[in-house]
């Protein structure tokens, strides 16, 4: 079978529900939580690199690279949050982070 | 079959193995070596797409920075996983039956989808066959996409700021240096006094 657009879209599709999978399962673990996201905006990606390859047009490579400039700063803001709730609380546990009860 | 074919069934075969051990392993540093995994064959399949700028950029900055950052946050963390894993088995039924139905439909829509003939004309800047994709990369990045390329710097900023301001942590009883107190002493606060030799203050 020749690999087409379609194959890599179906490829991401499954890397984006394993991201999805993953947030619903690890609903205690902040830290897979947030791998979980760095998987679901790499399936983004390789969507996006695809479109451009298939359809000639390098705005989507452009477009990738700015993701992977927001996932960069959301995981190193993500894991500052998480270092000084540590630091505060003594425990990463998401079900304890409702002390605001917002 | 084809080299390509090939190693695109290899790469995205390891690749949605280790994001299914991402998600499944118990120790989450083991879930980060399998996130560098992942991101390495996602690196390979950019490659066979002819995107050599981004997947070295992607080997760059998530092997290199991003999972290193993980790595050394679940290190620095004194946390009982173990705990943090029960209910795992809780939201099974229910999280399966949401990824298999996701994934049923993601699937059934990607799998006919085609790109419309109106839209091949209409790139936005079209990929030139003559130069190396990171020359093309370059010659639309900084001249038609430049606001993007700062938008990314300015994300990159407030990022910065932000983690460094979360975990600055001062300490009440250490003695710091304050410049302002320094600039404002004048003569008469100095106080001199002759120590005599071998005797001490």
């Amino acid at each position: 079978m020749d690999i087409g657009l379609n194959q890599y879209l179906i490829v991401a599709a499954m890397l984006f529900t394993l991201g999805v999978l993953g947030i619903i399962l690890n609903r205690k673990n902040i830290i897979v939580i947030l791998m979980s996201i760095e998987l679901i905006l790499l399936s983004v990606n390789i969507n996006l690199v695809a479109f451009s390859t298939f359809l000639g047009d390098l705005t989507g490579q452009i477009f990738s690279l700015l993701i992977l400039t927001v996932a960069a700063a959301e995981a190193a803001i993500g894991l500052a949050v998480l270092v000084t709730y540590f630091r505060n609380r003594g425990s990463i546990a998401v079900e304890d982070i409702n002390v605001m009860k917002g | 079959m084809s080299a390509a074919q090939v190693f695109f069934y290899l790469f995205s075969t390891v690749m949605i193995g280790s994001a299914f051990m991402v998600i499944a392993a118990r120790n989450p540093v083991h879930s980060v070596l399998f996130l560098i995994l992942a991101f390495v064959n996602a690196a390979g399949l950019f490659l066979i797409l002819g995107a050599e700028f981004l997947a070295m950029l992607l080997v760059i900055v998530y092997v290199g920075a991003v999972a290193v950052l993980f790595l050394f946050v679940v290190m620095m963390l004194d946390v009982d996983f173990a705990e943090l894993k029960q209910g795992f088995l809780q939201y099974l039924p229910v999280g399966s039956l949401i990824g298999a139905i996701v994934l049923i439909e993601l699937v059934l829509v990607l799998s006919s989808w085609s790109a419309s003939s109106a839209s091949v004309g209409a790139a936005g800047a079209p990929t030139p066959s003559d130069v190396s994709n990171t020359l093309a990369i370059g010659r639309v990045l900084y001249t038609k996409y430049v606001y993007f390329f700062q938008a990314a710097g300015l994300v990159l900023l407030t990022a910065m700021i932000g983690a460094i301001v979360l975990t600055l942590r001062h300490k009440p009883d250490v003695k710091r240096q304050v410049i302002a107190d320094q600039n404002e002493r004048d003569k008469s606060d100095v106080k001199l006094q002759k120590v005599p030799s071998r005797a001490g203050v």
